[in-house]
């Protein structure tokens, strides 16, 4: 997995790619909390993801939980392939925020 | 071995003191792929996926897993393996002591240093996916036969491994659990990526979930192909298979005489 973090003025975007897997999540969610703790809200670019396991899921729920808490938006953008098959698995299609481009991000953060 | 093979069993025999059990057996299963062995009772094939966990050393032949010769190599690599690999055992093969959950998360907690909100996360989405999570802090002897064997599907991908096996998994489930059971793994291998080595002998699950299937009659590789290569078979021994013609049909007078009298060894 490589990862990397843009600052923009009111909110992050995490760039993410390759495959995430146990070896990859606790950097991931250290990126993802460390990312929320900024109290900026945060977007997952998930376009170059190839595979994703469910420890990267469970990171992904986790920062959920944490941006929830402190009434932060959270998002994921452009997944698609077999790491949107996995959301779908666990119903987390349902849950988290999905987003095709960054301007839709920008425009739910401006309502 | 070819890297788009995940396993490859290659002239594999397995004799229990004098008694051949498994006869040449020549088998390839390409990554994500999921490869049903089905066979009568006494076929071979509960002793076949023995061999290939590692459980029961063949008398011959080869093993190949994930580029690693399983037959003819060191504990270690059989242990960096193992990570990658998922079982669930036909009665669930649970701990009794520990409650659903912490069976679940042992793999977890043996083989990873992950942080324990990640750890209860990955506990409840596999929970989630086998319909469990309500019975998490239940304690094993508090199952159902179905349920038993759901922990025991969770506990196999807890890892997300890279082969998943499963010994029957539909065997005692009522068709609407068995029919999800199903559907469960046909989702694994397609947003997983993972290989699945399924034996069974029920027929309307063979043919829900397999890419290809291997059929063993007494040891030996009687057919192996796809679902629609299987169902138009010539051989006599798949069609009294698939058709569940009783063994008794297929009595051939002279060996069957020769079993009951012969002398011993």
């Amino acid at each position: 997995m490589k990862s990397n973090l843009r600052s923009e003025i009111n909110y992050d975007v995490l760039n993410l790619s390759g495959e995430i897997d146990l070896h990859h999540s606790p950097k991931l969610r250290e990126e993802i909390l460390g990312s929320l703790k900024g109290k900026k809200s945060l977007l997952i670019n998930m376009e170059d993801v190839s595979y994703i396991d469910s420890s990267g899921i469970a990171s992904l729920v986790e920062g959920f939980q944490a941006a929830k808490e402190n009434k932060l938006s959270y998002g994921l953008l452009s997944i698609s392939g077999p790491a949107l098959q996995v959301l779908t698995l666990t119903r987390l299609d349902k849950v988290f925020t999905l987003y095709n481009s960054i301007d839709q991000f920008q425009s739910q953060l401006q309502t | 071995m070819d890297t788009a093979n995940a396993i490859e069993i290659r002239d594999l025999n397995v004799d229990y003191g004098h008694r051949r059990i498994l006869s040449n057996i020549n088998i390839d299963i390409p990554q994500g792929e999921i490869m049903v062995i089905m066979g009568g009772s006494g076929s071979g094939k509960s002793t076949l996926l023995r061999c290939i966990l590692g459980l029961k050393k063949p008398s011959a032949g080869h093993i190949t897993m994930l580029g690693t010769d399983i037959c003819h190599t060191s504990n270690k690599k059989l242990y960096a393996l193992r990570e990658k690999m998922g079982v669930a055992f036909q009665g669930g093969a649970l701990f009794t002591s520990m409650t659903v959950a912490e069976n679940i998360q042992l793999p977890l907690r043996e083989h990873t240093r992950l942080d324990e909100n990640t750890i209860q996360i990955m506990t409840r989405i596999k929970l989630d996916m086998v319909n469990m999570l309500p019975y998490e802090d239940l304690m094993p002897s508090e199952l159902s036969g179905g349920m038993k064997k759901r922990a025991a599907l969770a506990r196999a991908i807890i890892m997300d491994p890279k082969l998943l096996f499963f010994d029957e998994p539909s065997a005692g489930l009522d068709p609407i659990t068995s029919a999800e059971l199903d559907e469960l793994i046909v989702m694994l291998k397609e947003s997983m990526k993972m290989t699945i080595v399924v034996v069974t002998h029920e027929l309307e699950s063979v043919f829900a979930i397999a890419d290809r299937i291997a059929i063993l009659g007494e040891g030996e590789l009687v057919e192996i192909g796809t679902p629609d290569e299987i169902k138009s078979s010539s051989d006599e021994r798949v069609i009294s298979l698939l058709n569940r013609t009783p063994r008794e049909n297929n009595v051939d007078k002279d060996v069957h005489i020769e079993r009951l009298t012969r002398d011993k060894e």
